[in-house]
């Protein structure tokens, strides 16, 4: 009996371990806009280095990026974004660590596009906050395709927009992300 | 109680499994990330700390159009403290790559043009590289009339030339602290006495210290080594110190100053300037900068004019 429940144990983990696919990638893209209405200029950043991965069995799902990798078109704007808003150099990363609710829908062994809802908790700025936002993953063969746009409050994460600038800059940033995964 | 204890083993195993998923996905994220030098940035806000060059460059493809002006003496009440004969620099900067930077100048002082070029050589990095080391090289030329000169001497082109060759030194301390040194030879082809050296030896140190996210102090003063006597048109000439103000809006810095020169390059300002803080012979100034993204990053390419 002893044994039986070990082994049943063991070969329960090793299975876990066997079956979790994970889906992984770098090269995710990550844009915000916080663009203001009566602004001249575009409020927006582009990250190409967003790092993202899959566990296709839990549903567990994690993103990571560099605030430094955000790139502006106007270098001064982005220089702007690092020290004054986003104070890159105490808090040099943002995280998004959640599941997705309803993983149990997505068949990764079939072509297609599901919807999902990933909730989690977005850190920003050192800040935390509990976030539900919906999206769409394709699958296609051993590749799977994460897709979401969502808006956040900067007040919510403390990025303090002065008013002198308010005129330029949003107080909601939408987030737009689209990650290109590929099986590991 | 032996049930018990296989039951929570077990249960130990499975609960251990789901916990370390979140761990173990973490941990394939962060194996094999690519590490990036943490490079130091924003050393100074500006390409100038005031009159003299900062460490920073111009992003790649930046143009910055640059106004630096500076009032007469502020103790000459006969030209409304200052404000009646100030001088002006126009000057159009531009970054070629993240690392060079060139420029051109036209002063009203001496009716001057200038062209400058800084190189970074050494960049700061949190765990590694402890400074940030720049070429500055300049080259002027002073266009007014040339003077009456005795009958049989020529006044040649080379008379008007002024050349500056300069190493930026600097280390950004901590948030608000950023110090730097500049060690700087000011070529002069034509002086006042053969008396004096063509040459000026100057050491020079800035910093800057923030105050707050949009607003910095700056200092600036340049220490002859050698020419400390040098005269400029007969004058007596004083080392060059200067304080002032880092104030960032939107698109621009603009920087308030007072100081001692009035001459808006290197030549003038490290080793022909006139006037001391002493005899209250001070200049209020500022400097206006406006950059525009002429070439933009390649992940804007393919979307509309930035401005």
């Amino acid at each position: 009996m002893k044994k039986l429940i070990l082994t049943g144990c063991f070969v329960l983990m090793g299975a876990t371990a066997l079956f979790a696919q994970k889906y992984m990638t770098r090269t995710g893209k990550i844009t915000f806009d916080a663009t203001s209405k009566k602004s001249p200029e575009k409020i927006v950043g582009v990250n190409n280095e967003v790092a993202n991965i899959l566990d296709a069995q839990s549903g567990d799902i994690i993103f990571q990026v560099l605030i430094k990798s955000f790139k502006f078109e106007s270098e001064l704007m982005q220089e702007h974004f690092n020290e004054n808003y986003m104070e890159s150099d105490k808090y040099p990363k943002a995280e998004f660590k959640g599941n997705i609710t309803n993983h149990a829908d997505i068949n990764f062994s079939k072509d297609g596009t599901y919807n999902v809802n990933v909730t989690g908790k977005l850190t920003i700025h050192n800040v935390t906050n509990d976030v539900t936002v919906p999206g769409t993953i394709t699958v296609k063969g051993k590749t799977a395709t994460a897709k979401t746009q969502f808006s956040v409050l900067l007040k919510d994460y403390k990025v303090v927009v002065p008013s002198l600038v308010a005129d330029k800059v949003n107080t909601t940033a939408t987030i737009t992300l689209e990650s290109n995964l590929t099986q590991k | 109680m032996r049930k018990f204890f296989l039951l929570s083993i077990s249960s130990l195993c499975l609960a251990t499994a789901s916990y370390a998923q979140m761990d173990s996905l973490m941990n394939m994220l962060d194996k094999g990330a690519p590490t990036k030098k943490d490079d130091v940035t924003a050393t100074f806000k500006a390409t100038r700390i005031i009159n003299g060059s900062s460490v920073e460059n111009l992003g790649a493809g930046v143009l910055d159009f640059r106004i630096d002006h500076r009032f007469g003496d502020i103790n000459d009440s006969k030209n409304f403290w200052g404000i009646d004969n100030a001088e002006t620099k126009l000057a159009l900067d531009y970054g070629i790559t993240k690392w060079l930077m060139v420029g051109i100048g036209h002063s009203v002082f001496d009716k001057e043009d200038d062209g400058f070029l800084k190189a970074k050589i050494l960049k700061q990095e949190k765990h590694g590289m402890p400074i940030t080391l720049s070429y500055n090289g300049a080259i002027s030329v002073q266009t007014t009339p040339a003077p009456v000169l005795p009958s049989g001497d020529t006044w040649k082109f080379s008379n008007r030339l002024y050349y500056t060759n300069q190493l930026l030194i600097a280390r950004k301390f901590n948030d608000w602290l950023s110090l730097q040194l500049m060690p700087t030879i000011v070529h002069y082809n034509l002086i006042d006495s053969t008396k004096f050296s063509n040459n000026t030896i100057a050491l020079g140190v800035g910093g800057r210290i923030k105050v707050s996210k949009r607003i910095a102090i700056t200092g600036e003063y340049f220490y002859r080594l050698t020419n400390a006597n040098l005269l400029y048109s007969g004058q007596t000439t004083y080392n060059s110190l200067s304080i002032g103000v880092d104030i960032e809006t939107g698109g621009h810095v603009f920087q308030l100053m007072l100081s001692n020169s009035q001459g808006l390059t290197e030549r003038t300002f490290i080793g022909q300037t006139t006037d001391s803080w002493t005899k209250g012979n001070i200049h209020l100034g500022f400097n206006i900068s406006r950059v525009f993204t002429i070439v933009k990053p390649k992940e804007f390419r393919n979307s509309g004019t930035s401005w």
